[in-house]
Parts: C-alpha cells; sequence; structure tokens
C-alpha cells in the first residue's frame, strides 16, 4: 500500500510572530520556517508503518511555493520515498486556502492511487483544520481526524480520535484520510546520512495549473491585526495576597 | 437571511453551552433554525427549542447519527443547505470534524473559529496561535463556518421554537463507531466553567494532580492542562488548553507550573482575571498573569487550598 503525506510549510513554531505594520498580514520574510509540526507527526506515522510492513511506498506532497523543497527534502531525509512539490504561489505570503490545497492533492491522488492518506490536523498558520476533512469529502473517502492512535487491518482501519469529552475510536474503510493529533507519536530527527541520502530521492515538480485547479481565493484578507494586549499585572508577595486579592475581585 | 445551526449533541444530550453560545453568534446573521441529529434527537430538540433566538429546530433521528461520524451528518447537513445561507456550528471536536466536509461537498471555503461577526460575509478570525487577527470577507455563495465560542455569550431560555422532524440522508456507510472513552466528572465543563485550575509539566506526576484537583474542587472549578502535562500522562488529552486543545475564557484562570508558551497562551488569554503560580520568575506566563506568584507549587497549592473557602 502507498502512503500519501500532505505536508506544509510554515513559520517555525518557536518563532515570535510580527503582524506587519499596513495590516496585510504577518511577516515571513527572513522567518525560520520548518515543517508544520503536525506534518512531522503525519509523516512519522507513514513511514512506521512501511516499518511494519503494512505500506510500501510512502509519498510526501507539499503546495505552495519553490521553498517548499525544503519541506520535502526533511521529510525524504526522515524517510520518505519520494516527493511531489506543486508550486502555486510565488509569493512566501500567499497562503493557499485548504479547498484549492484539497483539490490539488485529490489529482495527485487521482494519479497516484494512494491506499491511505495521513495529513496534519491544523496547519499553525492559518489555524484552519480543514484540509483533511475537505480531501475526504471530494474523494468521497472516510475520515479519521485527531487521530491519537492508527492500527490498519487490511481493508480497514482502526482508529482512536481525540475529541471534546476524551477519547472516541472508530473504524474506517479504506483508502481513508486519518489526520494527525499531537499524540500519536513523536517523529524522529533525521540522521546526517540520511539527510544526505534525501538529496538524491526523487522530488517532482509540477503546478497547480498542470491539475487545472484554480487556486484564487474564496476569502479575502479585508485586513490582518495584532490581538489586543494584556497589561502586565502584579506580583503577590504571599498566598496570603493572593487570596486577598481573589476575594476581593472575583470569589 | 436563513441561517442553518447545527446543534453540538452528546449521546442523546444537548450540549445547551456550546450550542446557546454559537446560536448567539448565528442569531446575528439572521434567522436561526437549529438542526437537532442524533441516535435519539426528541430530548436535545425539545431542550433546543427553549433556547432564546431559535426560529424553528428540525430533530432528526436516526441509528447512523447516534456518534457523530462525520460522514452520515455531513451528508445531512448538505441535504437541507439549500435554503440557508450561512450554515454554522460551534467550533467542538465535532463541528471542526464535520464542517470543513459540509464546506468542500458544496464547494465553498469553511471560516473555521470565528470570533466577531463583522456583517454577513465578513468575520474576524484568529490565526498564527491567536498571534493575529484576520477579518476575511467571503466571496461564496454559503458560508459554511466554526464559532469560537469562548468569544460569544449564552443565549438563554426564553424561546419556544416549534420542533419538526426531517429525515436522515443516505449514510455513504464508510465508517462506524466503535467506542468513546468519556470521563465521566461532577465538575463544570472546561469550555463553560468559571473558574479553571490548569496543571503543566511543573506538576511532575499524575499523582501530584490531585493537588491540581483538590484546590479546583475546592473553587467548584474545571481542571485543564498543559500539552506538556497530557503528552506526559499527568492529565487525559480533553483537559489540554491551547492552540490545539480547548479555548477557554473564564472569570478566574489559574496556572500552575506552566510555563506561558504562545501555544497554551492561545487557550486562556481571553480569561477575565489570570493567576500564575510558578517557582521560575521569568516564565512568559507572568506576562498575562493580572497575579503572579513567585513560589514552589507544592507548597503553593495546598497552602491556598487551604486558606480558601
Ligand atoms: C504544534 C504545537 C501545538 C501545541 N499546542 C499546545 C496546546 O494546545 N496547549 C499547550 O499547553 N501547549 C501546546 N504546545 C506546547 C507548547 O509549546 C509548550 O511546550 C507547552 O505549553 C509547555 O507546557 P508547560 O508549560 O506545562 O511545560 P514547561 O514549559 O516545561 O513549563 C513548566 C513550568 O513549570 C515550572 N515549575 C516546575 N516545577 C515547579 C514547581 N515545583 N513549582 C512551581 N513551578 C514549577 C517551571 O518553572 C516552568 O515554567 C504546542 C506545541 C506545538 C509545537
Ligand atoms: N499547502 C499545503 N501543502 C501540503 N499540505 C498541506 C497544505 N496545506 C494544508 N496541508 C495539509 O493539511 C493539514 C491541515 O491544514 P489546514 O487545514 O490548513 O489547517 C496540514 O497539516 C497538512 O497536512
Amino acid at each position: 500500500m502507498k502512503v500519501l503525506v500532505p505536508v506544509k510549510r510554515v513559520i517555525d513554531y518557536n518563532v515570535k510572530v510580527r503582524v506587519k505594520a499596513d495590516g496585510s498580514g504577518v511577516d515571513l520574510a527572513n522567518v525560520k520556517m520548518s515543517m508544520n509540526p503536525f506534518d512531522e507527526i503525519a509523516v512519522e506515522e507513514a513511514i512506521r508503518l512501511k516499518e511494519k510492513g503494512v505500506a510500501d511506498e510512502v509519498v510526501a506532497v507539499s503546495i505552495g511555493v519553490k521553498q517548499s523543497q525544503e519541506t520535502l527534502r526533511t521529510a525524504l531525509a526522515m524517510g520518505a520515498d519520494r516527493a511531489i512539490l506543486v508550486i502555486a504561489a510565488d509569493d512566501v505570503h500567499q497562503d493557499i486556502e485548504p479547498l484549492a490545497v484539497a483539490k490539488i492533492l485529490k489529482a495527485v491522488i487521482d494519479e497516484e492511487a494512494p491506499g491511505l492518506v495521513i495529513a496534519g490536523k491544523q496547519a499553525i498558520d492559518n489555524d484552519m483544520n480543514a484540509t483533511g476533512q475537505m480531501l475526504s469529502a471530494l474523494l468521497g473517502w472516510s475520515q479519521a481526524t485527531f487521530a491519537s492512535e492508527v492500527n490498519v487491518d487490511g481493508d480497514s482501519a482502526v482508529v482512536t480520535r481525540e475529541v471534546d469529552g476524551g477519547l472516541q475510536t472508530i473504524k474506517v474503510k479504506m483508502p481513508a484520510i486519518i489526520t494527525a493529533d499531537l499524540r500519536l507519536n513523536e517523529p524522529r530527527y533525521a540522521s546526517l546520512p540520511n539527510i544526505m541520502k534525501a538529496k538524491k530521492k526523487p522530488l517532482d515538480e509540477k503546478t497547480a495549473a498542470d491539475y487545472g485547479v484554480d487556486v484564487s481565493p474564496r476569502l479575502s484578507v479585508v485586513k490582518t491585526t495584532e490581538p489586543a494586549e494584556r497589561a502586565a499585572g502584579i506580583k503577590v508577595g504571599s498566598v496570603d495576597e493572593l487570596v486577598a486579592k481573589l476575594k476581593a475581585e472575583v470569589l | 437571511m436563513a441561517v442553518l445551526l447545527l446543534a453540538e449533541v452528546m449521546g442523546d444530550d444537548l450540549s445547551v453551552d456550546s450550542t446557546a453560545k454559537a446560536l448567539t453568534a448565528a442569531a446575528q446573521l439572521g434567522d436561526v433554525t437549529v438542526l437537532v441529529a442524533g441516535g435519539n434527537a426528541a430530548a436535545a430538540a425539545a431542550e433546543a427549542a427553549k433556547l432564546t433566538g431559535a426560529s424553528a429546530v428540525i430533530a432528526v433521528s436516526d441509528a447512523s447519527l447516534a456518534n457523530g461520524l462525520a460522514e452520515p451528518l455531513a451528508a445531512l447537513v448538505v441535504s437541507m443547505a439549500g435554503d440557508f445561507e450561512h450554515i454554522v456550528a460551534p467550533s467542538t471536536a465535532t463541528g471542526k470534524n464535520v464542517m470543513p466536509r459540509v464546506a468542500a461537498l458544496l464547494d465553498v471555503m469553511v471560516i473555521s473559529d470565528v470570533m466577531t461577526i463583522v456583517d454577513g460575509d465578513t468575520f474576524e478570525r484568529p490565526i498564527y496561535a491567536g498571534n493575529a487577527i484576520q477579518t476575511v470577507k467571503s466571496a461564496d455563495a454559503k458560508k459554511v463556518m466554526t464559532i469560537r465560542t469562548a468569544g460569544f455569550d449564552a443565549a438563554g431560555e426564553g424561546g419556544s421554537a416549534a420542533v419538526s422532524d426531517g429525515a436522515a440522508a443516505d449514510n455513504p456507510g464508510l465508517s462506524e463507531w466503535v467506542e468513546d472513552k468519556v470521563e465521566e466528572s461532577d465538575r463544570p465543563d472546561l469550555t463553560s466553567a468559571k473558574i479553571v485550575v490548569s496543571g503543566g509539566r511543573g506538576v511532575g506526576s499524575e499523582e501530584n494532580f490531585a493537588i491540581i484537583e483538590k484546590l479546583a474542587d475546592k473553587l467548584g472549578a474545571a481542571v485543564g492542562a498543559s500539552r506538556a502535562a497530557v503528552d506526559s500522562g499527568y492529565a487525559p488529552n480533553d483537559w489540554q488548553v491551547g492552540q490545539t486543545g480547548k479555548v477557554v475564557a473564564p472569570e478566574l484562570y489559574i496556572a500552575v507550573g506552566i510555563s506561558g508558551a504562545i501555544q497554551h497562551l492561545a487557550g486562556m488569554k481571553d480569561s477575565k482575571i489570570i493567576v500564575a503560580i510558578n517557582k521560575d520568575e521569568e516564565a512568559p506566563i507572568f506576562q498575562v498573569a493580572d497575579y503572579g506568584l513567585v513560589a514552589d507549587l507544592f507548597d503553593a497549592v495546598p497552602e491556598l487550598e487551604g486558606k480558601l473557602g
């Protein structure tokens, strides 16, 4: 079985985000970019399925600017076999919406025919939490979102999901779309030899036009602003002082 | 203009708080029809009919809808979409699971986590873990969205909407429910509690988490946790507060042994009063805390618990 993993290049999760003064968006020039953390988890899960003999090939796909190559090389260094880059933007500030990403992924999947797709639950830049669900709808496949445990068994998969009240286990028909939550696994670091090897692994380049997908946004950004700042409070010297404050104000 | 609100249902019960908060948002857009879907939706639909601002309630009972599975639920919403310009659900695990699927089936974008409704096509939503707020204008004919409930007051219970029965759509039969592992608790629900006490990695172990829970029980509070505390097995996953956990905005949030990473702040910085207890005076949590106490939590929390009430 082939497993396809969509990976997104996003601002590194440790970087302090700066909103541009003109309100046009977040400043991404000269900012450290990395693979979306949830996608590292998705790649890890796919590689583990290969190591267990459940999968025989792992294909990483990224949609966006040319620099997303780096993100795909990271996936290859972790252990993906092959990568596909779909160039859909030339400015790093242009985010491709989940609906357009899902349409491109669907076109890639129509060609690649994977048995399973593992995406991240959420991209930490736009915080949409939508692409996997949309892709599943477009393909008419089953969906198992927010996965913390995945067991593939022949033509179905049993997936435990992180939901509001705790955990839910469902059984989905394959082919399926799974989205990875934080506790699915702990992604490995790529070793230096694997980083070297990754440079020779195949990385195909396509464009959104190759797949005939219109990536123009449905949601236009009117403005981007900083959230209201919280005024810093005070330090109290003792538990007694804290209790007095709380009794005066809330309790 | 008509709005369809997908009610939050757990088992056969209406989740009143999240539904009532999403209803407040939905009512700003037009006349709201509440869709209540479940294995047996009658009682939940009767509850929903009491909410102020609900114009009509449609109850759909079907075995395929009993466990919130995305495919049959999305198919149902899509089958009813024709009459509505806005299709809304609270940003719960179910809402986030189902609404993007609905949107794609209708070939429109989903608008996730709406925090402010500017007008019928314009909405504010947080991005980058709440470090920026984006105002977006939708060009789609139908707007499919989830509502960040922490930003809206719950609708009251003065209504008396008429309830009608609807029919389930065809179940595509792609997935089946196996089991739910839900901790029953007498504590208030995390997202609706007036007070939340959260523990982080500093608490050190699952056993030690008892001191957090004791303080919470003294205050009648819900218990929350940081990702590090959940990852380390000190607390269950559904207690996680943050960018990728729950978003809370209680009257009082007490963060204990939590450093204050942006991903955690994303889930709690709209709380009215924030208290932080941390032994590191440099911890970033103090930058958002109204009252900070630099102390060892193993001394301070039991003392605080003893002196309250
Ligand atoms: C994609 C992604 C999503 C994430 N989503 C979330 C999320 O939703 N929610 C979330 O919380 N995090 C999230 N995180 C993780 C986040 O970045 C932090 O790693 C996490 O919040 C740290 O948890 P913590 O504050 O408990 O642990 P630490 O940062 O380790 O802090 C522990 C604190 O406890 C204090 N302490 C230790 N011992 C004591 C003592 N005896 N008395 C008093 N204080 C003590 C220390 O001084 C320290 O400040 C996410 C990260 C990523 C990459
Ligand atoms: N531009 C993209 N390229 C590749 N994968 C993407 C892209 N955007 C989103 N994804 C995938 O979809 C997941 C959810 O993203 P989102 O719906 O934007 O929150 C991510 O974790 C990725 O797995």
